[in-house]
Formats: C-alpha cells, structure tokens, sequence
C-alpha cells in the first residue's frame, strides 16, 4: 500500500510536468524492503523532488506565475503525501534518537496533523528482545515520546497524539540476529 | 493439613557435605509431563551436575490403592535432582529396597557410593494418603530425620513435595522451596493470532493452571508475600495496565491505569504496598503505592528512565533500574528519598535487579561481549559474577531459600525457563509443550 501511494504521488509529480529528469522512482519502493534504509531511501527520493520543485521543473516556459505557483504547492504536497507514506521510524540499540534521515518525513507527518486538527494518531513504541522486559517497555515509551515531541515541535496538536509502548512483546519480525534487531527498533505512527 | 510429628531435622552443612564426586548425568530427560496436560512444562536436565551429593531414595513402600500417575518416591527424587545440589541412584541399581530402619544394611549403600538414603512407606486411608518417611546419613549411620504426614489423595504431589522440603532440610540445613509454584507466561500461535496465558504450576511444571488468556501481551507477574495474589502487566485493554489477580477467587482489580506506563509491579515484604514504574508525570519513575487506599508515593525523580523496582530484605531499601549514567544500571535507594547509590559497574548494560531473601546478593541481567546473561553481585564485597552461560537471558527469580534461581533464555529459537543453582552451577529446562515460556516468578514459601 505504501509503495502504490507513493508511486501515485510521483506520478503526479511527474505528469505535472514537473519534474525534469526524476530520478527514479525504485529507490523509494525497493527502500522499503531493507530494514532502516527505507527513511533514508524516501528522504533521497523526496529530496529529488523538493529539488525538482524548486528549480529545473518550473523553469519551465508557458505557464502564468499564478499556474506555476498552484503547480509549486501541488508538487509540495505530493512530495509531502510520498513521504507519508513511511509511518515506521528506527532507533539504534538503547537509544531513544531520531534519525537525521527521519526529520523530513516526520516534519511531512506534523504538517498534515496541523492542517488535519481532526486526525488522531497512535504512536507504538518497540524495542528489540534483548535486555529486560520492563526497562524495554520505557525505552519503547521513550522512543514514542521521542518522535510525539518532534511532531508537536512541528506543528502537530499534542492531543492529536496517543503513545503505547510495548517494549520486545510485539517484533515487527520474529528472529534473533542485528538485522532483526533493528527492524524490531521502531515506533510505529498509526493514524485513525 | 500435615501433621508434623518426632525429631527435628538436624542441621548440617552443606558445604562439608559435598563430595568431591563427579557425576555427569547426560542429558537426562524426566518425562513428568503428562501427555495429557497440553498447558504442562517438561523438564529437561540439560547440563550435568558435579560435586552432587549422592543420595537414595529407595521406592516407598506401598499399601492400598495410589493415586495414577507419578509414584510418590519418584516425584521426591525428581525434586532432589533438580535442585542441582543431589544426584540420585536409579532403584535398578540398588540392591536393597529398605522401608524401615531395621532394613537397613548400610554397607549396601556405602558400596553404591551413597551419603544419604531416603526411605519410606505410603498408606491410602480412606481418601487421605499418609506416610513416614526416614533419611540417614550412611557414613555416620545415623538417622537424622523421621517424620510422619498425610494428605488428602487428590494432594498426592503437595505430599511428595512436603517430604523432598523436609528431606533436602534434614541434608542442607536449608529448607527446601519444592512446594512453592511458579507462575509464568507462555506464548503460542492460535490460528495465527499470538495467545498469552498466565499460567501457574508447580516447581517441576506439573500441574499448570491457565490463570488468564489474552490475545494482548501479559507481563511481569509477582507474588503477593503470602502467596495468595499476582500482580501482572496486561495489556488487554490496549495499553499496559497493572492487575492484582486473587488466585483462589479470580477476582482481578486493575489497581494501576494511569495515562502512560503502568508496569513492574513489586510487593513490599508486608504485602502492604506495591511498588510500579508509572509515566504519568512525564517519563518512566519508581512509586510505591499503598494498595488499600491506592496513594501513590514517588520514589524517584530524574529524566533517565527508572524501572524494576524490587524492594530489600529488610523491606526499607529498593534496588532499581536507571539509565542516569547513560545505560542502564543497578541503584540501591537505602530509604525513601535518599540518594541513590550506584551498584553495578561491570558493564554498559546491567537491569532488573532481584535481591536475595538474606539480603547478601543482588541479581540481575548483564550484558557482556554483545551477549545478555545472569549475574550478581555480592552487596557486602561488591564482587560481581556471571552465572549463566546462554546468551539472550532475562527475568530472573530467586528461589525463596535462596539457593536456585530461574531464569527466561532462549533455545533453538524458543524462549524456555531455566533453573540454575544461585551459584550457577547445574541447570534444567523447562519448555513449553508448544510456543515460548517467559517471565517466570517464584513464589514465596507460604506456611
């Protein structure tokens, strides 16, 4: 579902006309299959078409400043919508930081909960298996204050969000090994 | 319900005891789960035990009919075997079957290698089981234990573990923790959803009993002191909420639902309070709550997360878990509001503190070279030591007379209990006949 959405939003870049030599569009969706690299992978991808945007697409001759500028927004908030599309962020071990390469998608996350006052969203906080139960239930909370923090900081009403930490009891993929362990790092944003 | 008749056990130690015998039992498996109970452990002793006492315990000598199942002089050698502290004589070898003193040849068992002999006789009146049962030393040929009690049939097993509790007495000068439960939480796949039980059974895992079923996570169970009551995390409701469960009645009372963590519930020696890392003021801190007029008193103060309280022997001090250096850590709170004083610093990652009953240790789960096991540390010397040899452990439980402790690790991919001695000697397994077993508690010895 995620890679269809953001594929749409690309598609609608792209048929706007503009987008001059976007790069394409497989990084985002194969992003999604590597654990962590997915974030990263988007903010490239979304990066491609903030550039885009801003510069070479509008360049473009034939259209009225009042057209490009509507184009403008419109390329925005498709940028916007594909970097919706990730609602998992990961954490390194015992640590409650997020990403540099997860900002831009979670300022895109606060910016939509801002002009959406009406929508909820939960944040579930996880942690790998290793180490204790309960001191993994807190870090997972951390984790999930963590991200509520940067969305309110972002614009995002504090009251639009809920957090549950549920610490090693719920992997996101069953297993032991680093990658696992890493693909078991991770809040959640669940919107309702 | 016993009746407790004749000498005192005397005291020995157990230290001049020990033998320097070595016996390696190879993985020996006690199939003493029923193939019946599905919700039953099974135990596996997997790792040989050195510097075992020997001991025999000759079969009881029967009269009128038994209840089915485990013979009752099998049940106490289980017992002794997994206390990790005995080796026991298989019956094929023996080359007498005593059940009365005057049987006794003890030549017999000094030629088996024996330092111990167990022996007895079981008579069903009625609905009532009673039995005498007699433990001598082989080398001073000296008894020093005889002891008569009964029971209703259908508290064969409660029986069998009475007598092991008063035959490792008489041997260690320790009383024995085989009549105590277990509580834990198994784990399984119902038709692809996860499916938690809170379960108690006995020590063995013999006759488990389903306490609660949820499809949502349930964690971090602890005894009332008198045995009677779990406190437990359950998240059936969405979010962890903290549950006093009353076992004879069922009656459960969410006694923690605060907006945030709600979790590690610990009970005061007095049964009186409990102590919860609640998120309610803002991050993860340590509250004792009275649980009779449920006010909260709060114990820590600091952004780091504080977790795992678990209150000393003496009922005053609480160890804890906190991450103020940077990772977690054990703090010692000596009083309410006094600065906490920092215990372990053997490595980055040292959490869930469990003290022991006589206040002289500290355990807890240690990480080192990437690999998480069991620790402790002695609180007089400060001298820590790595007890466990498996690689992803957690949750451990002292034995309430101190001298095993069970633990949560992993094996072949499964989570499973493993029993050690507190000194990490000797181990057994007990895994779920299906899925995974995690987060055990020992429960307190109720008389």
């Amino acid at each position: 579902m995620s890679i269809s959405m953001k594929t749409k939003a690309f598609a609608m870049v792209v048929s706007l006309g503009l987008v001059a030599g976007c790069s394409s569009t497989g990084d985002t969706t194969e992003g999604g299959d590597a654990y962590g690299s997915d974030v990263s992978a988007v903010d490239q991808a979304g990066g491609t078409v903030y550039g885009g945007g801003d510069d070479s697409g509008i360049s473009g001759g034939g259209l009225t400043e009042a057209e490009r500028e509507q184009a403008r927004i419109a390329a925005e908030q498709a940028a916007e919508a594909a970097q919706r599309a990730i609602t998992t962020f990961y954490f390194d071990f015992d640590t409650s930081e997020i990403k540099p390469a997860a900002r831009d998608v979670l300022i895109a996350h606060a910016k939509f909960l801002q002009a959406n006052p009406g929508q909820q969203v939960r944040l579930e906080g996880h942690a790998d298996e290793r180490g204790t139960k309960e001191y993994n239930l807190a870090l997972g909370e951390r984790r999930a204050s963590a991200v509520q923090r940067f969305l309110v900081v972002n614009g995002a009403n504090r009251n639009q969000i809920q957090t549950v930490s549920y610490g090693e009891e719920k992997p996101a993929v069953m297993g032991s090994g680093d990658g696992t362990w890493a693909q078991n790092r991770r809040v959640e944003l669940i919107f309702k | 319900m016993f009746l407790d008749m004749n000498d005192r056990p005397c005291s020995r130690s157990l230290k001049a005891a020990i033998s320097g015998a070595k016996r390696w039992l190879a993985a020996l498996v006690l199939s003493l789960a029923s193939l019946h109970a599905q919700a039953e452990l099974m135990i596996t002793i997997s790792e040989g035990v050195e510097s075992a006492i020997p001991v025999a315990v000759v079969p009881f000598k029967e009269t009128g009919v038994m209840p089915e199942g485990e013979r009752f002089s099998d049940i106490v050698r289980s017992d002794l075997t997994m206390s990790g502290e005995f080796s026991t004589l298989s019956p094929a070898k023996m080359l007498s079957l005593p059940s009365r003193g005057d049987d006794v040849y003890y030549r017999d068992w000094r030629l088996l290698g024996q330092r111990y002999l167990v022996i007895g006789e079981v008579t069903r009146v009625g609905d009532r089981l009673n039995t005498r049962f007699e433990v001598f030393d082989v080398a001073s040929q000296e008894r020093i234990l005889g002891e008569t009690a009964g029971a209703p049939v259908s508290s064969a097993r409660s029986l069998a573990h009475y007598i092991s509790d008063k035959v490792y007495e008489a041997i260690t000068g320790v009383p024995g923790a085989f009549s105590t439960r277990l509580a834990y939480v198994t784990l399984q796949s119902d038709n692809g959803q996860p499916l938690y039980k809170l379960q108690v059974s006995d020590v063995d895992g013999k006759r488990a009993r389903v306490r609660l079923e949820s499809r949502e996570p349930i964690l971090s169970p602890a005894w009332s002191p008198d045995g009677r009551k779990l406190a437990y995390v359950s998240f059936e409701t969405g979010k962890p909420v903290v549950y006093i469960h009353e076992l004879a009645s069922g009656q459960r009372t969410a006694i923690a639902d605060f907006p945030g963590l709600n979790s590690a519930p610990a009970w005061s020696p007095d049964g009186r309070s409990l102590l919860l890392t609640l998120s309610k003021d803002g991050n993860a801190e340590i509250y004792k709550m009275d649980i009779a007029s449920r006010s909260l008193t709060r114990l820590t103060t600091h952004w780091s997360i504080d977790t795992e309280g678990s209150w000393g022997a003496d009922g005053r001090g609480v160890f804890f878990t906190s991450d103020r250096s940077g990772g977690p850590q054990i703090y010692y709170m000596e009083r309410e509001g006094t600065e906490p004083r920092r215990i372990t610093f053997g490595s980055r990652y040292n959490a869930r503190p469990r003290p022991s009953d006589d206040g002289a240790y500290v355990y807890y789960v240690h990480q080192r070279e990437g690999a998480f096991h069991i620790a402790r540390t002695n609180l007089e010397s400060g001298e820590e030591t790595v007890l466990t040899r498996t690689l992803l452990d957690e949750s451990p439980s002292v034995s309430p007379n101190g001298r095993m402790l069970i633990y949560a690790t992993k094996q072949n991919g499964r989570s499973v209990l493993t029993v050690i001695t507190s000194e990490g000697g000797s181990s057994y397994t007990l895994p779920a006949s299906e899925g995974d077993v995690r987060e055990p508690a020992w429960s307190p010895i109720v008389r």
